[in-house]
């Protein structure tokens, strides 16, 4: 009788839970809790090195009137959708590479992380590089082959610097999502395989009836953590193109960075961060809310 | 089950060999850089290979940048104090979780997680208002202290994980004998989860490696405690840029993380799966 009242004790909630977190929640509450309100607070303000002021909805009235903000806007969209899309098909391809029964298997698996592993500012200079007119391997290349007449710099001309940065954030992206895939198709049961196998099942049916199925979970939570940081993604657009050339790589979170420290309009830039935050929120409860009816539908036939 | 046909296991291995070159294209392409002369490099048009490749950048870039040595210094201690800090509060936190039912745990669970949506960059105007009331911009701890914070969410999560898969029934039982709540943090739960205390100190380090460049250019302006991200613009001169230089000095400024990497590449790949799964 006395053990079991102690094991209760044991699991019940305790002073002890609290204080064991405690230390976390307070660090996290200073360092980005109360950023978070200070921004809000700041994007009803004219904030500046100078001081600041009361201005009520006036930043937020300037954001929404500017049709340059709203251009920004979507091609933020753009950009993070194409992304994400990528990463998810190309992390879905490597996954079932390296998954497969291969020679060699061991060592690829190690070799797909390095652009993760890597500084993220460093992959960018690398990439810079490959993109370069004059001594990048890409325009060589295509000089070598013809489809180019002359150097070609990806990063000085609007559309293919959008792509190029694009792809620099795939790259960046893709390991993880392999990473993940990999595991989450390792943990399906080998006897379902086998038992649709000899029901004559060929590789590709029993991909799409097995293999995808059951990792739908780590898809769709992959696709949302990949949409946030792609969508807040900030060091390779920095590094290789600053925003460049003439605006057509400038994100969200490149314009919020130039407004607040780069001409130091703390209040103009802190309703652009608020906008970015409202609308991860709203993409991630929508997200919530589609994943919710689907596991419905799921669950009734 | 069927075996791959010939057809089919060549088109899979060509299949890993373009995946391969896209991973690792930039890499290649900033090693082949370092080891071309300066002059060389703005050749039109593009060579693929000459007969004068040198790893000469790798001794002349210390000359050119005085302070290399420091700044990849500064990297690696910088990272190092993260980690170790992150650890301090993620350890308890994280057994806290695995262990206990309390009010809002749930909750507090998918707020972590929402912390990383805030990723420094959205938050950086009060951050910067809040390091220099707190005289802290131009330190190292201008970029150790946000550092901390954004490890510490996705650690908890990591660590969560492996605190759960150590059988409660050995606590309960250490328990009924006697034992006391430390005894048992000491000497049952500290030993079995050296592992995936190991991951989470790996990703801790290779997040907090990462990270440093936009806390860097935003907090700190001065050059002795800048890190190496941040270090490499020094290779752009006012007549010259030194690009095989700074391309060299990129490969050996990542070296700290790439030989944690290389040793312990077996527990990432492991434990930042094992707890992913499973939801």
């Amino acid at each position: 009788m006395k053990n079991t009242s102690k094991l209760v004790s044991f699991n019940s909630p305790t002073f002890l839970a609290y204080v064991l977190i405690a230390p976390a929640v307070i660090y996290l509450l200073c360092i980005v809790g109360w950023p978070l309100f200070e921004t809000f607070r700041l994007s009803f303000t004219n904030a500046s090195i100078a001081g600041e002021d009361y201005v009520g909805f006036e930043n937020y009235e300037k954001l929404l009137a500017s049709s340059k903000f709203s251009k920004i806007a979507i091609r933020t969209f753009v950009w993070t959708f194409f992304s994400v899309l990528l990463k998810l098909i190309l992390g879905m391809i490597g996954a079932v590479l390296l998954n497969a029964s291969l020679r060699g298997r061991t060592i690829f698996r190690i070799l797909v992380l390095p652009p993760w592993v890597v500084p993220i500012a460093i992959g960018a200079l690398g990439w810079m590089w490959v993109y370069n007119g004059h001594f990048g391997i890409l325009s060589g290349i295509g000089i070598r082959l013809g489809i180019l007449d002359g150097p070609f710099s990806f990063l000085a001309y609007k559309q293919s610097a959008f792509i190029a940065t694009m792809v620099t954030d795939v790259w960046v992206g893709t390991p993880f999502v392999t990473l993940f895939f990999l595991a989450g198709m390792q943990a399906v049961p080998k006897d379902l395989y086998e038992a649709a196998y000899c029901d004559g099942a060929g590789r590709f049916r029993r991909f799409y009836h097995i293999t995808l199925p059951q990792i739908t979970p780590v898809i769709i939570s992959m696709s949302l953590i990949s949409a946030v940081s792609t969508f807040v993604s900030f060091d390779i657009i920095f590094i290789m193109t600053e925003g460049g050339p003439r605006g057509a790589t400038t994100t969200l979170i490149i314009d919020t960075y130039k407004m607040a420290l780069g001409n130091y309009k703390f209040g103009r830039g802190s309703a652009r961060a608020v906008m970015i935050v409202l609308m991860i929120t709203t993409f991630a409860i929508f997200y919530f809310y589609l994943l919710s009816r689907i596991n419905k539908k799921v669950s009734h036939g | 089950m069927d075996k791959y046909s010939l057809p089919l296991k060549i088109f899979m291995y060509f299949c890993i060999v373009i995946f391969f070159i896209f991973i690792l294209l930039p890499f290649i392409e900033m090693f082949y850089a370092s080891l071309r002369p300066l002059k060389h490099l703005f050749r039109s048009p593009y060579q693929f290979y000459s007969d004068d490749l040198s790893f000469w950048a790798y001794r002349e870039m210390w000359n050119t940048v005085p302070l290399l040595g420091r700044y990849i210094f500064n990297s690696f201690f910088m990272a190092v104090t993260v980690t170790f800090f992150t650890l301090l509060f993620v350890v308890p936190a994280a057994y806290s979780y695995a262990r206990f039912n309390f009010p809002f745990k749930q909750g507090s669970l998918w707020v972590l997680l929402a912390v990383n949506m805030f990723s420094g960059a959205v938050l950086l105007i009060p951050l910067f208002k809040l390091l220099r009331t707190f005289d802290l911009l131009n330190t190292y701890f201008a970029m150790i202290v946000p550092g901390i914070a954004f490890c510490i969410p996705t650690s908890i999560w990591l660590l969560k994980a492996y605190f759960e898969k150590i059988p409660v029934e050995l606590e309960e039982a250490a328990y009924v004998d006697g034992a006391s709540r430390i005894d048992i943090l000491t000497k049952i739960i500290a030993p079995l989860s050296t592992p995936g205390i190991v991951v989470t100190a790996i990703y801790a380090f290779i997040q907090a490696y990462a990270q440093q460049f936009l806390f860097a250019i935003t907090f700190n302006s001065i050059r002795e405690y800048m890190p190496i991200v941040s270090g490499l613009t020094e290779f752009i001169g006012y007549q010259s840029v030194k690009w095989n230089e700074m391309m060299a000095a990129s490969i050996v400024g990542v070296f700290p993380v790439l030989i944690v990497f290389v040793f312990l590449q077996k527990y990432i790949v492991e434990g930042l799966t094992a707890g992913a799964v499973k939801n």
